[in-house]
Parts: structure tokens; C-alpha cells; sequence
């Protein structure tokens, strides 16, 4: 009794000291120079550009994977004229962003996409920039996040099975009714339990991003590499107000996350 | 509708779900699809459906080839073997689900669902959802589903597979005076034989792909066209030398014939009970089991064990008693042909006139 009454303490002691004490610390040190410091923190030009761009790319990734995210996993679990070998190599390239580290991701990208490839320059030359711009940052955030919806749904479609969806072609329903009214609101709470781990995801979002933005101030800093860099030069008190406000975020989806699961499970 | 099927194939990778089937119903009938799991009558029913393409052969509805028509376009209604109801949708819902997609207005979409409500007795459940109901209830409801946008034709996939015996009986007698009523051409795949005889109006057998036999349930228990499907139907004994029993001597004309006896081609009792005591064969009676309503009877006569029925109104026997057997008929089969052969010695060879 007494050994599991210590086992439980030690494990409570371990997460604070992992999780509550840093967020604990961070907002301190963002409130170091009282509300107004942090509000210059927060409120300075390049704290505002880089908030924005975290913003913009959470929207774009957010958007792009949940469209293409829930068609693959329908493609996959549903579409028999794949055949079976192809449908498990795909299932296995869903896989690869959780198993290549992001930087490598990121560097991939840069090594595909960059001045120095054939396909960056001719992109180059039309004048579209990929690799230390926008598009390059949303393609490498996209790569990161690219498995959260599809595991998500993927084994709800295969729990539910197809005779749903049989049931409503034979009643006249064609795929596109079918979707929305019989898959769909079974669908639906997977869908938003994957969007809110892909948002978490971007807005924490560093090393790939770093790599292809090349972090450049008031042009492709996020929220992120800003902290990164306002630690490197130690302006403490900056980097702390901008993590926080990431901090608060990521709690507000956790919370948001845990009322899906609810509703999930009911 | 009249269904008229020729040719039908298909494939699933190296398995042979279905070949060459072909065979047409009249309008009205009720037909059951009746084989051992694995055989292919699922297939040939989702293969009318349109729920899956045939990789050769001919599905005519009414004189149109239906083929390249997508399921939502054949006007078929289909109840899936674990109903398939919408889980998000109450019985109204599901129900209205077809008549909705057809673009029907609301006051005649409110009126069909009440009809089907009052016909499948699901009336005072409208507003529950599919996992508040029982598993004959959502039969019901998957029928209901099914009828509603008025389909030609109404498929069932094993519809009382997943329904405990005793409700699974008056749900079958219920569907049958359901189907009754409304005429709707019906084709329904069961791998109860039971089940097939009590509800279809014509039987086919599929095994392996094959279509066996097509007939009404009397023809195909009295007159099977195959080995197959004479063991498949009814209970039966399989014995390998039929010539060694009295009144088949013939049988040894035809080497490699084997013989099929079903219980009811056998009767067996004292010496007493028997007329024409020549066409029996001696046995020993090895066990006996109760059935409820009759007695079922394991007896043996010499290496051959052959099982029958008798009646609870005559003597018990015991295990261990002589008795006499005779067999009525055996139903003869070898590789290139069968036929149905009666006990040579059962016609009173002088037969006293008063």
C-alpha cells in the first residue's frame, strides 16, 4: 500500500517536474517585466509577423491535410480497385513522416525544392519561390502532419465497415450524398480529433520549418524560430511571452481535445 | 420483375466465386439461394445488386440488360445481413433515408414512412435509433428501409442469421405473408435448408460457384439432380455397397454405385409390424436418441449403419434388439449418372387376390 501510494507520488513528482514546472517557468519569465513586458514581447513588429505566419500556415496545413487526409483514408480502406500490395505500400508511406525526423523532412525538401535543383530553379525562373518562402514552410509542415488525420480515421472507417454506405447506393444515393449523409457523421468526431492534433502540431511546428525557411526576420519567422532565435539572443523576457502565448494555445487544444474525446466516445 | 441471368462469372483473384450461372424468375416469386457458406450465393446477389461487377455474362431485368447500371439506378431494395441500418438515424430516418435521396416531397415521404411503420408493426419505436432496438426489430426496419422507395425486385443476404431460433421462426413465416402480400419479386441467400423449404416457392442450390439445381423445395427433396444435392438436402446416410442390402442386388450393375438413404426411405420394427418380411434386411439396432417428437434410431446391419425415425406411438426399442429393416428406396449415384431406385422386392412377388 504504501509502495504504490510512493509509486503514485513519484510519477505525479516526474510529470510536474517535465511538464508543469517548464509552462510554470515560462510564464513567469514572460511576466519578468511585469504585464507591460509581456506585452511588448508579444506585441513587437516581428513577434506580430511571425504570429501571423504560424497563423497563415496552421490555416493552409489544417485545410489541405483535412480534405486530402479524409480521402486517403477512404481511398484506403474503401477503394478495392487499389489492390491489396499497393494499399499497403501506400499505408506504409503514410507512416514515413513519423518515422524520418523533421529536419531530414525539411532538408529533403530543400535538397527537391531549392535554388540548386533543376525543379527549384525552373520554379525559380517562373518566378514561384519554394525553399526560404511560404510555400516551402506549408509543404514542409504539411509533410510533418500529414498522418495525424489519416490515423485518426482510418480505423473508424474500417470499424463501421462499407454496408452503410452499400445500404444508401442501393437507395438511390450516390457517393457524394452517401459521404455527407451516412459516413460522414461517423466520421465526424475522428475528423476533428485529427484537425485539432494537426493544429497542435503546426503551431509547435520547428525543425523542418527551420531548415526551409532559413528564418528570415519579417519574412519567414514563425512563431517558433522566433523564440529560437530571441533565445539565442538572450532576450528572455520576448522569447517567454511569445512561448506562452504558444503555451496557452496548445492548453486550449488539449482541453478542446479532451471534450472531442467525449463526444467521441459516446 | 422478371430476372433473367445468363452466363454469369466471377473472380476474385485465383477463387472462382461464381460460375457460368444461369437462370431466370418470374415475376412474384420468392426464391431462396440456398448452399454451404463460401459458395457463392452472396456474390450473385450483390452481383445483382450492382454492389459488384460480374467479369462476364447477362443480368436482364424486364428485357433491359442492367450490367452497366449502378446500383442506385437498378430499383432494387436489399437487406444486408446485419441490417446495415444508418446507426445515426432513427427508425423514421432510416426509413425516409431512400424516399429523401429520391427527392420525394415531405408530405408523401411522411405518409409512405407511417405505411411502412403500421406494416412492419414498428408503430410507438419511430424516434428510437437502431441500438435501442432488438434484432427482429431492426429486421423489421431494414425490411422497412428496403421497401420504401417501391424497388421491382427485393434482395435479402441471410436475412435471420444474426436473429436467436425461436424469433427467427416468426419472423419467417412474418416475411413470407409480407412478400405475400405486397408480390414483390424476391431473391433471399440462406445456408439453412430449413429455412429455404418453410419460405421459398423455388430453391436454387449453389455450390462452388455452381448452380445445382433449380426447383420448388418437393422437386428438389424427391427428385435431386446431384450427388450434391441430394446429401445436401434433407438428412441422409451415404452407404458405399448398396447391392449388399436386400432388394438393390441390381445396383451391381453399374460398378462404383453408390447409394444415398435418407432416414424417412427406412422403416424398422419387430417381425410382426412387417407384411412382406422378404424385403427386409436384419439389424441390430446400436443406439437411440430422443427427439422431442420422435424417436431417432441408429441401427446396423452387418458393416452398414443406416439412422431413421420412429414413432413414439409404437413399441420403444432398446439398444441391442434385432430388428427388421426395410428400406424403401435408395437414391443411386456413380460418376457419370443418378437416379432413384426402389426396393425390387418390395412388390409381393404372389400376390393372394380376395
Amino acid at each position: 500500500m504504501t509502495m504504490r501510494r510512493l509509486w503514485i507520488g513519484l510519477t505525479f513528482v516526474l510529470f510536474g517536474l517535465l511538464l508543469g514546472v517548464p509552462v510554470v517557468r515560462i510564464a513567469i519569465g514572460a511576466f519578468d517585466g511585469g504585464v507591460q513586458g509581456f506585452i511588448d514581447g508579444v506585441g513587437r513588429p516581428e513577434a506580430l509577423h511571425a504570429l501571423m505566419m504560424t497563423g497563415i500556415i496552421v490555416v493552409i496545413v489544417t485545410a489541405v491535410n483535412t480534405v486530402f487526409g479524409v480521402m486517403l483514408a477512404l481511398y484506403l480502406v474503401r477503394a478495392n480497385w487499389l489492390g491489396p500490395q499497393l494499399k499497403r505500400l501506400l499505408n506504409s508511406v503514410v507512416d514515413l513522416p513519423f518515422a524520418v525526423s523533421p529536419i531530414i523532412g525539411g532538408l529533403m525538401i530543400v535538397l527537391l525544392l531549392g535554388p540548386d535543383a533543376a525543379l527549384g530553379a525552373l520554379l525559380n525562373k517562373a518566378g514561384i519561390d519554394i525553399v526560404y518562402a511560404l510555400p516551402g514552410m506549408v509543404i514542409a509542415t504539411l509533410f510533418v502532419t500529414f498522418p495525424l488525420i489519416i490515423r485518426e480515421v482510418m480505423p473508424v472507417l474500417q470499424e463501421i465497415g462499407a454496408s452503410q454506405e452499400e445500404a444508401a447506393h442501393m437507395l438511390g444515393a450516390y457517393p457524394w450524398t452517401t459521404f455527407w449523409r451516412v459516413t460522414w457523421p461517423s466520421i465526424r468526431w475522428s475528423v476533428v480529433y485529427g484537425v485539432v492534433l494537426t493544429v497542435a502540431r503546426t503551431l509547435g511546428e520547428f525543425g523542418a520549418v527551420l531548415v526551409v525557411s532559413g528564418n528570415i526576420l519579417f519574412k519567414t519567422q514563425t512563431a517558433t524560430t522566433l523564440v529560437y532565435q530571441d533565445v539565442e539572443n538572450f532576450n528572455v523576457t520576448a522569447a517567454n511571452s511569445v512561448a506562452l502565448v504558444l503555451a496557452a494555445c496548445s492548453v486550449g487544444l488539449l482541453l478542446f481535445m479532451e471534450w472531442v474525446k467525449s463526444r467521441k466516445e459516446s | 420483375m422478371h430476372v433473367e441471368v445468363t452466363g454469369l462469372n466471377k473472380r476474385f483473384g485465383e477463387f472462382q466465386a461464381v460460375a457460368d450461372v444461369s437462370f431466370s424468375i418470374a415475376k412474384g416469386q420468392l426464391i431462396g439461394l440456398l448452399g454451404p457458406s463460401g459458395g457463392g450465393k452472396t456474390s450473385i446477389l450483390r452481383m445483382l445488386a450492382g454492389l459488384e461487377s460480374p467479369d462476364s455474362g447477362d443480368i436482364v431485368f424486364h428485357g433491359q440488360r442492367v450490367n452497366d447500371l449502378p446500383p442506385q439506378e437498378r430499383g432494387i431494395g436489399f437487406v444486408f445481413q446485419n441490417y446495415a441500418l444508418f446507426k445515426h438515424m432513427t427508425v423514421e430516418g432510416n426509413i425516409a433515408f431512400g424516399l429523401e435521396v429520391k427527392k420525394w416531397n415531405k408530405a408523401k415521404i411522411k405518409e409512405r414512412v407511417a405505411e411502412l411503420v403500421e406494416l412492419t408493426g414498428l408503430s410507438g419505436f419511430e424516434k428510437r435509433y437502431p441500438h435501442q432496438l432488438s434484432g427482429g426489430q431492426r429486421q423489421r426496419v431494414a425490411f422497412a428501409r428496403a421497401l420504401a422507395p417501391e424497388p421491382q425486385l427485393l434482395l435479402l443476404d441471410e436475412p435471420f442469421a444474426a436473429i436467436d431460433a425461436k424469433i427467427r421462426h416468426e419472423l419467417r413465416s412474418w416475411l413470407r405473408e409480407m412478400i405475400d402480400r405486397l408480390g414483390i419479386t424476391s431473391i433471399f441467400v440462406t445456408h439453412d435448408q430449413d429455412e429455404a423449404i418453410e419460405v421459398a416457392d423455388e430453391i436454387m442450390i449453389i455450390n462452388k460457384g455452381n448452380l445445382e439445381q433449380k426447383g420448388s423445395p418437393w422437386e428438389i427433396y424427391k427428385d435431386p439432380k446431384t450427388p450434391f444435392v441430394a446429401g445436401f438436402i434433407g438428412e441422409s446416410t451415404t452407404v458405399e455397397d448398396i447391392s449388399a442390402l436386400k432388394g438393390f442386388k441390381e445396383a451391381a450393375n453399374w460398378p462404383g454405385t453408390k447409394g444415398l438413404i435418407r432416414p424417412e426411405y427406412i422403416e424398422i420394427g419387430k417381425e410382426n409390424e412387417f407384411t412382406l418380411l422378404s424385403a427386409t434386411e436384419t439389424g441390430k439396432v446400436s443406439h437411440i436418441h430422443f427427439r422431442g417428437s420422435e424417436w431417432l434410431v441408429e441401427v446396423q446391419i452387418g458393416d452398414i449403419k443406416l439412422v431413421t425415425y420412429r414413432s413414439l406411438e409404437k413399441n420403444v426399442l432398446q439398444v441391442g434388439d434385432e430388428v427388421h429393416v426395410l428400406i424403401h428406396r435408395a437414391y443411386l449415384f456413380n460418376n457419370k449418372d443418378n437416379w432413384v431406385m426402389e426396393n425390387s422386392l418390395k412388390v409381393d412377388p404372389l400376390p393372394v387376390h380376395i
